[in-house]
């Protein structure tokens, strides 16, 4: 592979349709700012305990000296009830978002696709089945549902994540259902059948590739609203429990001291914001890049 | 069009039927003992097993589940272990509340971002375009409490005229007994003060719980009318000297309305989520207030009250926004018809 040249495609040689993508994508100027929050986002969870200037602030330590005290130099977002740096807790609290949001994709994606893929492609029965039930699934109200599942297992991060991924699999069910069914009329699959090639073979090596860019795209999205999702559900209480430094909670307690001690939860607020709007951002791009249709 | 209208509600009964079927086996699949659960660790084996003959637990998995549709059927949703009053009367109570809150909400949704939609279509590419972009940008990305919050805060230190709590002044005596709206009975009853008090109350939560819909609805919006004046028809309008204001509001509006129509009712379900989340922020004495409560008490006859009624609200919903988009569209009936 050669070195792109400055400027438009097509300088001196052709570019491949990948070549071409990666370079819409660093001319959207959104999608670069969403590239580059999500990697400081990243970053900052990776590297938590050698960022945060204040790595005890993590767990139950207290410094009754500095609590209340306002955003400073030397703590960028002031401290919280029992004068721990907020900075710090929001480096660790996105440890715990991004957990959650590995431990739900990385369940819920897959099994949504293989139910989307099965679907489609099986017809009859099958479809029949897993779609009527795609759409039962769809008809609970996700947050009121989660909460239900999370109080009667008792609030923590490991039942927040099982019940954001007992809700979530059905997005992508929904989605890989569709786009498999366009596809079923396609020649390749009418010859991959022809030629004689097993159930295993067209799912996975004929018809999942071609539903790649739109899982991408899904994704991305997705992690911005299971944050938001977790964050929700720790905000009414009902998920990831103290002292684990987790960004809905250490809202839901600011709260307690507002409006004078404003800091407390609009920083942790804007923090979530932030992973929010980069994985936004993000999936947008990747969107115009893959060009797809969700 | 009364076909279509059958066939829908049909098809909305089989959806509530597996609705109701599904929360309860979810309600008996969980770890855990609910009469165990209700009574708390202090309770005695006695007691559990009395609550347990009590709440028919002991019974056979399907006797079980009949007796839970039977009572359904006839809208016995139980009795609440936090109130001891029957759920049923408990969400009666609240439900209005909630419902203002979510009509309202609705309305706020309508009225700004189809507008603004329809503004940066017509202006694209300019200042309004790119401005209107960000609006939604922040509309989608912010969470509904930390939206609440911020208003609350704003509202604290500027502008006070919005009360951050609760759905009317307890100093103001009224009951709101016809449809339980207060903006509908104060209107009824001539209670202007009532009104005004009871808007005041619900501009800071309306606005919190409409933004993410209105940052999705106002792009869908704008896609969709820059992708109607593209076509034939439009041209043809203009071609024929239709003033552009009779185009733009009667001809590409008309066609370009069903794709946020379609995408406010799945909105639907995020709202009624967030309401959980701005009636929790707001203390707005809704049935999500009432859901929070039981849900952390582990009151499981409330939640799966709560729960199923949530679910109703957003078929129901979608049903209405179907028979709109039949309206509005013709094909959309023929297409349900081909698919069922």
């Amino acid at each position: 592979m050669s070195v792109l040249p400055d400027g438009a495609p097509g300088n001196s040689r052709m570019m491949t349709s990948r070549q071409m993508a990666l370079w819409r994508f660093t001319r959207n100027p959104a999608a670069m700012i969403g590239a580059v929050i999500v990697i400081s986002v990243v970053t900052a969870a990776i590297l938590a305990p050698w960022l945060a200037p204040s790595p005890e602030s993590a767990g139950a330590f207290v410094d009754f000296r500095n609590r209340h005290a306002p955003p400073s130099a030397d703590n960028p977002m002031g401290t919280d009830n029992v004068g721990r740096d907020i900075f710090s807790r929001v480096l660790f609290g996105y440890r715990v978002s991004l957990g959650l949001v590995l431990g739900v994709l990385g369940v819920a994606v897959p099994l949504g696709v293989v139910l989307g893929l099965c679907a489609g492609y099986f017809g009859g029965w099958i479809e029949t089945i897993i779609m009527r039930f795609t759409d039962i699934m769809l008809a609970l109200p996700p947050l009121a549902m989660a909460l239900a599942i999370t109080a009667v297992l008792s609030p923590n991060l490991i039942n927040a994540m099982i019940a954001i991924t007992l809700l979530w699999w059905t997005w992508h069910t929904r989605l890989i259902y569709r786009i498999v069914k366009a596809q079923m009329n396609e020649d390749y699959v009418e010859a991959a059948k022809v030629a004689g090639a097993s159930h295993g073979h067209i799912l996975f090596r004929e018809l999942l590739p071609n539903c790649i860019p739109a899982i991408a795209v899904k994704t991305s999205l997705d992690a911005g609203f299971v944050i938001l999702f977790g964050a929700s559900l720790s905000f009414l209480g009902l998920g990831i429990q103290p002292p684990t430094p987790d960004l809905g909670t250490m809202v839901a307690t600011g709260a307690e001291y507002m409006p004078e001690m404003w800091w407390q939860a609009v920083m942790p607020g804007l923090a979530i914001l932030y992973a929010i709007l980069g994985f936004n951002l993000l999936g947008d791009g990747l969107r115009d890049m893959l060009d797809v249709e969700l | 069009m009364l076909p279509y209208l059958l066939r829908r509600a049909a098809s909305l009964m089989l959806v509530l039927f597996g609705l109701a079927i599904l929360i309860f086996v979810i309600a008996r699949i969980v770890p855990g003992d609910p009469a165990r659960i209700a009574l708390g660790p202090l309770a005695t084996d006695q007691q559990v097993v009395e609550l347990r003959a009590e709440m028919g637990l002991d019974d056979p998995f399907l006797v079980q589940l009949w007796t839970y549709l039977s009572g359904l059927a006839q809208g016995d949703l139980g009795k609440s272990l936090l109130t001891s009053r029957p759920v049923i009367d408990d969400i009666m109570a609240a439900l209005p509340a909630t419902f203002e809150l979510v009509l309202f909400t609705i309305v706020i949704q309508i009225a700004l971002s189809i507008p603004l939609g329809v503004l940066a279509a017509v202006y694209r590419n300019t200042w309004i375009d790119n401005v209107t972009r960000v609006m939604s940008l922040i509309g989608v990305v912010t969470p509904a409490f930390v939206l609440a919050i911020i208003l609350q805060l704003l509202a604290a230190y500027y502008f006070g005229f919005f009360p951050v709590t609760g759905r009317i002044d307890p100093g103001i005596a009224f009951e709101a007994d016809r449809t339980g709206l207060l903006i509908v009975d104060g209107m009824l009853a001539g209670r202007w003060d009532v009104v005004g008090d009871a808007i005041r109350h619900l501009i800071l939560p309306a606005v919190a719980l409409a933004a993410g819909g209105i940052g999705q609805v106002m792009r869908i919006t704008r896609a969709a009318m820059i992708e109607v004046a593209s076509r034939d028809f439009i041209e043809a309008s203009r071609a024929y000297g239709v003033p552009e204001r009779v185009v733009t509001f009667r001809y590409m509006l008309r066609v370009a309305a069903v794709a946020p129509l379609t995408i406010l009712g799945l909105e639907f379900a995020s709202l009624i989520g967030n309401a959980f989340i701005v009636e929790f922020v707001f203390s707005w004495p809704g049935i999500a207030s009432y859901g929070v409560r039981t849900i952390l008490q582990k009151d499981l006859n409330a939640v799966i009250g709560v729960v199923l009624i949530s679910g109703v609200f957003f078929v129901v919903a979608n049903l209405v926004i179907d028979i709109l988009l039949g309206i509005l569209d013709p094909r959309h009936r023929l297409r349900a018809k081909g698919s069922e």
